[in-house]
């Protein structure tokens, strides 16, 4: 194979496999903290798609969105670990199916 | 000697006094409906009554000396497209004439009922129905078009219905409101086609509009519009085959038999085919017919009279006899002698209900006149009132009934109808009878009443006051004839006689009143010997057994029509109603239901399922989405598939 020139498709291509690796886990995932992983994971593909688009028309916007994404997501998971790490002392668990008060 | 009673007051005033004094009467009796009796209600009552009765009388007065007819344009009604109805009143010659027997009857049925409905919880309630009646009667009397005595038809309707049923505890007199109503219901809807018709034709309702055009109007067009406002005209008059509902309205109040099924309500019928008169005339072969049921109710109702052993029954049967007699008049054209036998019929027929409601009370509500006899020794006074007006039902001379019934006759034999004749003749003797076999059995004879331990008394005095204009006017009405023809011939057709029969007049008065005599002689004496008249062996007879059982009509339609209905009725209740109506509406409710059952297992608040239906919705919505954005350019691709 020679020399390939990596384009906007292939870009777009990365971002959503990842993006469907990432709601795959979210839709798997028992786990809080892998939900957590699953749920960063999309967040990133997004962020892989605003730059490349952002890249390719010129246009720093779709950049700036992402930072903003970046800085969002890492107080979110601040706040959602700290929760987690409350919720483990109590409870001695992360295990989605214990966070259940409903009876369907 | 000239008078002009708008020196005095304005006629429209007079008019409109006449009109809505009733329904003011109405009014005020209605606030005080649902609280205990007060005799103040039932005196004021009766006086606003007496003050319509005065306007009437000043309108009269007006008419009467050359004063012009009277046209109130109080507003408009309807007013859509090109039908255009006011509320339009008219004071002429023959709603005045109706207007004084309404407001006159009414007057003294009032000011009699404050004594007869004394003991009673629903006094009060009583007054506001009666004058409510009286209100309607008058607009169906007074209006100017169709429409408005449509309007007033059907509140007559109303307040026989509510009258009648005014007992509304007792299980018979509710079904017999809402037979009567019913039954008028069936006629209403022939003469509501009749009005649509006339519309239809000549673009209006409005009577005088409606009479210039006639003629211009195809035949048959106008036999079917009388032959449809007849149909109206037989509900209201009970006339066969609509006749059941009369006798069984007798449920009610005594008063309300006086008033509305003698005196009035069941007139408007007779009232509507004078009024219509210039439709009627065009079309002698709907005249004849109308003759012909009207010499038939005459004989049939007679007849059923002649055995009904319920005081009240025989004098309803006796109206209908009598409304067939005023049927005949207008049927043969003679429009004012129908109009005349209405007035001085609503008199003595008036007297006669309210006596009975006297011996109705002394016998403490015993209707049978089988237990009655020998009252005249305690009531003196009802019992004259009330021969009065069984000589006049009877037509001898010089009483209102004679006057007025042998015209009939007359006219009957002038037109050469001898068959009509010959009927109505035998009805004459079998009226005679019947009314002299009830006053025989409860004034005359032995007081059979001791044997059932009842004690009966007189009505109050002022009752008996109150009855006597009609006492009076019973006996000398008929004297006024000549300037009754003067008066109402300024608007209805005169009738003139044939010459040759001026020479036989004498002697038809003279079969005529021979045959009356007869049946009361018949009455009077066999009363004498027999007490009851009938004896048991004539009881078993076959025609005593159809007259008694009403020629078993009132069996037939239960059998014929109300039975299948009833029938009917089960079968659409049980396969349509709660099969297919009712089914629908449960399986709307069953499949929410199950919805929600079947759903509930997405509400388990387990984070790992909803986040997964919350992809499958996602997932939906986005399709959805693109599919709607780019819908026109998918099915242009099928198209362009289809097409290769």
């Amino acid at each position: 194979m020679g020399s390939m020139i990596i384009s906007l498709e292939h870009y777009l291509l990365l971002s959503s496999i990842l993006f469907f690796i990432g709601l795959y886990g979210v839709i798997v995932r028992k786990n809080l903290l892998m939900l957590f992983f699953a749920t960063e994971i999309m967040l990133n593909a997004v962020n892989v798609g605003l730059v490349a688009i952002s890249n390719y028309y010129g246009d720093l916007t779709g950049q700036m969105f992402a930072f903003f994404i970046i800085a969002i997501a890492a107080s979110e998971v601040a706040i959602g670990l700290g929760l987690l790490v409350i919720w483990f002392k109590r409870h001695n668990t992360v295990d989605l199916d214990s966070l259940q008060s409903m009876k369907g | 000697m000239s008078f002009n009673i708008n020196e005095f007051i304005d006629t429209k005033t007079l008019l409109y006094v006449a009109l809505f004094s009733p329904l003011v009467s109405s009014l005020f009796a209605g606030i005080y409906g649902a609280s205990p009796k007060k005799i103040n209600v039932g005196v004021i009552s009766s006086l606003l009554i007496f003050l319509s009765f005065l306007a009437s009388v000043g309108l009269f007065l007006h008419l009467y000396f050359g004063g012009s007819v009277v046209n109130v344009m109080m507003m408009d009604w309807i007013s859509a497209g090109d039908l255009k109805v006011p509320f339009g009143f008219v004071a002429d010659h023959v709603s005045v004439t109706m207007m004084l027997v309404v407001t006159l009857v009414s007057t003294v049925v009032h000011f009699y009922s404050i004594g007869y409905m004394e003991k009673d919880k629903g006094f009060n309630r009583f007054f506001s129905y009666l004058s409510a009646f009286v209100f309607s009667m008058m607009f169906l009397v007074m209006s100017d078009n169709f429409l408005g005595l449509f309007i007033g038809w059907e509140g007559v309707g109303l307040c026989s219905w509510l009258l009648i049923g005014f007992w509304y505890e007792k299980e018979s007199a509710t079904w017999a409101a809402n037979e009567a109503f019913i039954m008028n219901r069936i006629a209403d809807l022939g003469m509501l086609i009749g009005i649509f018709m006339i519309y239809w034709t000549m673009g209006t309702l409005q009577y005088d509009e409606v009479f210039a055009k006639i003629s211009s109007v195809p035949v048959d067009v106008v036999t079917m519009i009388a032959i449809f406002l007849f149909i109206g005209a037989m509900g209201k008059s009970a006339q066969f085959p609509l006749h059941t509902w009369l006798a069984d309205a007798m449920e009610g109040p005594t008063p309300v038999s006086a008033l509305i099924h003698a005196a009035t309500m069941v007139t408007a019928g007779v009232y509507l085919v004078i009024r219509a008169n210039e439709i009627f005339s065009l079309v002698p072969e709907v005249g004849f017919f109308i003759a012909s049921l009207g010499a038939f109710v005459a004989l049939f109702a007679a007849t059923m009279a002649l055995v009904n052993r319920d005081i009240k029954r025989v004098i309803a049967y006796s109206t209908l006899s009598q409304l067939g007699y005023m049927f005949v008049a207008g049927g043969l054209g003679a429009y004012w002698i129908a109009l005349f036998h209405l007035v001085t019929h609503a008199f003595f027929k008036a007297l006669l209900f309210l006596g009975a409601g006297n011996v109705m009370h002394a016998m403490e509500d015993e209707l049978n006149i089988m237990k009655m006899g020998g009252l005249r020794k305690v009531m003196l006074g009802t019992a004259i009132l009330m021969l009065i007006a069984s000589v006049a039902l009877s037509g001898i001379y010089p009483f209102a009934g004679f006057f007025s019934k042998d015209k009939i006759l007359e006219v009957a034999f002038d037109t050469q109808h001898y068959i009509l004749w010959g009927t109505l003749w035998l009805t004459a003797g079998l009226t005679a009878f019947y009314s002299f076999r009830v006053v025989m059995l409860v004034f005359f004879g032995s007081s059979r009443y001791k044997d059932f331990g009842i004690h009966p008394h007189e009505a109050h005095g002022f009752m008996l006051w109150a009855m006597t204009p009609l006492a009076v006017l019973a006996i000398v009405a008929g004297l006024f004839e000549h300037q009754f023809v003067e008066f109402v011939t300024k608007i209805l057709p005169a009738y003139s006689f044939s010459e040759q029969i001026h020479e036989t007049i004498g002697q038809l008065v003279i079969v005529t009143t021979s045959i009356a005599v007869t049946g009361i002689v018949i009455a009077v004496f066999s009363n004498m010997f027999r007490e009851g008249l009938f004896s048991n062996a004539f009881r078993g007879n076959f025609f005593y057994k159809l007259l008694d059982n009403q020629y078993y009509i009132p069996k037939i339609y239960d059998e014929v029509f109300s039975k299948p209905y009833r029938e009917l009725s089960e079968l659409f209740w049980k396969s349509i109603d709660l099969k297919i109506v009712d089914a629908t509406v449960d399986g709307i409710g069953k499949c929410l239901l199950s919805t929600g059952e079947n759903t509930r297992e997405m509400q388990s608040g387990n984070l790992s399922l909803m986040l997964r239906w919350m992809t499958i919705g996602l997932t939906i919505l986005l399709l959805s989405a693109i599919g709607y954005t780019y819908a026109d350019s998918i099915l242009t691709l099928l198209q362009q598939g289809v097409a290769h």
